[in-house]
């Protein structure tokens, strides 16, 4: 099992037409089912085209009819990107993967105000996205690294979460699903909405969860832990030598008002019964130690 | 980016935010031109720096006659202002404003931003404003009263009204307080501000609402549809290192470590600067070259670390993820030999193909101390950095 996308997923890219797009989804239909599962790409104005032999439509409601596509992802530039999300929120997709980074707040604000009452997931912006090891990787995530086995990851960012993936792998360690869900303000998941979803996967035997400075949504995803939470969990917090009022690239990622610090964060998370490293490097063996 | 606080009031005003008479001033001589067109006899003469704290610094200063703002425009423009957010080393004051003085009846404060937890902009007041709010709102939450407005309706009338009683607005002055609010709101919705703070807020003896202090940050990833406001930057409140770095898309952050670090993404770079912290030492910067890390960033990266007369070492720290290592080591390779590295480099590589990354680091010549995981690299620059 796993969680948000598996092999019978059927994925459009949105921005398929773009350098990025077309690119990103080379690989992901390079890997494992990738070519089964990427079945239509989305540029307004391109449709009847083909890119990596997959075919592309004018809209998203017009793939999903004509392939069945149930996952978007989006490779579209930041001043349209939030309302692509729209458009496949529109389409009643189920999970909606945004990876564009520098999406302005407002546009984000509003595109969540549209999507309440509605189903789909949106899991983003500015991610690396979700990837199901040896199943299918919706992101721009190194396919490689990663191998099938017991643990979740979430996590806000990128680099980091390749970081911690390579470090489960090399212990031997594989994953059921590695979540990005982005360094944005105002999102999609949280890390709280993750933690629930590898709570009731089944395959899931242990979570890491990374975190960084600014904002409360680990504070928020600890809590919950420590009353419902049944299996281990292991956390990082980036940001302890963060100085406050400095944004760490990250449009998230800022203490302010003497909120949001990584002191606060592991406190939060050490009270639910998280282990939490202060090295970096130790997260894999710390997960390892909680498995056995 | 931020702005000063008379270009805050600029735009406030357009959208019906009252404040006091001022005007913008570069010199003595302007200043007191300026406070001859204004009202009253009765002058405040603000030092404008994008920091905070400018009161407690000697920033602001009243005065009582044309001679006084004289004299205080004289002692203010030029001087190097210290407060608890500019560092040790203080901002020069280039530009002042000349503002009206106001007879002050209560101090409030309202503050706009946007709550991650609602995903919605949030307006908070409270009737305890002049100080530190976060003392308050850490002290007394109760006396934090906060809005969030909904996108599609913005703040309503009725909702301003309420937030105005709360915060001890009297009546005769409801219906201005509740007009400030809109407005204000509206200014923070249009212009696509991250930040827009109003502390003081204040009551004058003749019932009148007024920001006497103005704070507007805006969004950075908006600005392309804000062309107006991004002629507000004002390069001389900004570190030179930072602008010289945003050039190259390098996301830089000047810090007082001496170890240099060049990391490929945010959290991966902060992780980075942690763990140099946790082996003893200190970072000199945070520096994010985004997944690219192109030959050309890498050598203006080491420009800009090498600047810094307190770097010891520098840690570079890449995952190679769809960026293979061979080609990032090439990069490190030519960038190295261009600046003339005079510190020791520790580079630490892993992922796509970095068996042959490491092969061309080794083969290249230059002094590199290779290290394998995060804290091998870590152990090894901060020895480094104390000559071991």
């Amino acid at each position: 099992m796993s969680i948000l996308i598996n092999k019978d997923s059927r994925v459009v890219t949105q921005g398929i037409t773009g350098k990025t797009g077309m690119f990103h989804t080379k690989h992901s239909i390079e890997y494992a089912f990738g070519k089964n599962c990427y079945v239509a790409g989305v540029t307004p104005g391109k449709g009847g085209m083909e890119v990596q032999g997959v075919p592309v439509y004018d809209t998203v409601a017009e793939a999903r009819e004509k392939t069945g596509a149930n996952v978007s992802v989006i490779y579209v530039p930041p001043p349209f990107a939030a309302a692509a999300i729209d458009e496949s929120v529109e389409a009643g997709l189920d999970v909606v993967i945004c990876i564009t980074e520098g999406i302005p707040v407002k546009d984000m604000i509003m595109t969540r105000h549209k999507m309440q009452g509605r189903d789909t997931v949106l899991v983003g912006p500015n991610c690396p996205g979700v990837i199901t090891p040896e199943e299918l990787k919706i992101g721009i995530m190194p396919g490689y690294i990663h191998k099938k086995g017991p643990v979740g990851v979430v996590s806000r960012s990128g680099t980091l979460t390749y970081e911690v993936v390579a470090q489960l792998t090399e212990l031997g360690l594989g994953q059921t699903t590695c979540v990005g869900i982005g360094g944005d303000p105002v999102n999609g998941l949280k890390h709280l909405d993750v933690m629930k979803l590898f709570n009731d996967d089944p395959d899931t035997e242990g979570v890491v969860i990374c975190g960084e400075i600014g904002g409360t949504d680990e504070e928020e995803c600890a809590a919950w832990v420590k009353d419902n939470m049944s299996k281990p969990v292991v956390g990082f917090i980036a940001g302890v030598t963060a100085p406050p009022g400095k944004r760490m690239g990250h449009a998230g990622a800022i203490i302010s008002g003497g909120k949001g610090t990584a002191v606060e964060k592991i406190a939060a998370m050490e009270d639910a019964g998280i282990s939490v490293t202060r090295s970096p490097a130790d997260i894999g063996k710390l997960m390892k130690e909680a498995l056995s | 980016m931020k702005i000063h606080e008379y270009q805050g009031k600029e735009i406030l005003r357009k959208y019906g935010v009252a404040t006091p008479g001022g005007k913008a001033c570069f010199s003595v001589g302007e200043a007191v031109s300026a406070a001859k067109e204004l009202d009253g006899r009765l002058w405040v003469v603000k030092a404008q720096i994008h920091a905070g704290g400018r009161g407690k610094g000697g920033g602001v200063k009243l005065a009582r006659s044309l001679d006084e703002v004289r004299d205080h425009a004289s002692a203010i423009l030029g001087m190097t202002l210290v407060t608890h957010q500019t560092g040790p080393e203080g901002k020069e004051v280039k530009r002042l404003l000349i503002e009206e003085g106001a007879d002050i009846q209560a101090e409030l404060y309202v503050g706009i931003v946007v709550d991650r937890a609602t995903q919605r902009v949030t307006i908070m007041a409270s009737s305890e404003g002049g100080t530190e709010i976060e003392e308050v709102a850490a002290a007394m939450p109760e006396k934090i009263h906060k809005v969030a407005v909904d996108p599609m309706e913005g703040l309503t009338a009725e909702q301003a009204r309420e937030l105005a009683m709360k915060i001890g607005i009297p009546d005769v002055a409801l219906d201005e307080a509740s007009k400030f609010l809109m407005a204000l709101y509206q200014a923070f919705w249009d212009t696509d501000a991250s930040l827009a703070e109003i502390n003081p807020l204040i009551l004058t003896g003749d019932g009148r609402v007024l920001a006497l202090d103005a704070k507007l940050n805006f969004d950075d990833n908006a600005l392309y549809r804000h062309p107006e406001l991004r002629e507000l930057r004002d390069l001389d409140e900004e570190d030179p290192n930072e602008i010289e770095a945003s050039k190259f898309d390098l996301n830089y952050i000047s810090l007082d470590g001496d170890i240099g670090c060049l990391v490929n993404g945010a959290g991966l770079a902060m992780a980075t600067m942690d763990i140099i912290k946790l082996y003893g030492s200190a970072p000199a910067n945070f520096l994010d070259v985004g997944g690219g890390a192109t030959t050309e960033q890498v050598t203006e990266a080491f420009k800009i670390m090498l600047r810094n007369p307190n770097l010891k070492a520098i840690l570079v720290n890449i995952f190679g993820g769809i960026m293979r290592c061979d080609v990032i080591a090439e990069g490190l390779v030519n960038a190295a030999r261009e600046v003339n590295l005079s510190v020791p480099l520790v580079v630490r590589l892993e992922g796509t193909n970095v068996e042959r990354g490491r092969e061309i680091l080794a083969d290249s010549g230059i002094a590199v101390i290779a290290a394998t995981t995060m804290a091998d690299a870590a152990e090894k620059v901060v020895a480094a950095a104390r000559g071991q």
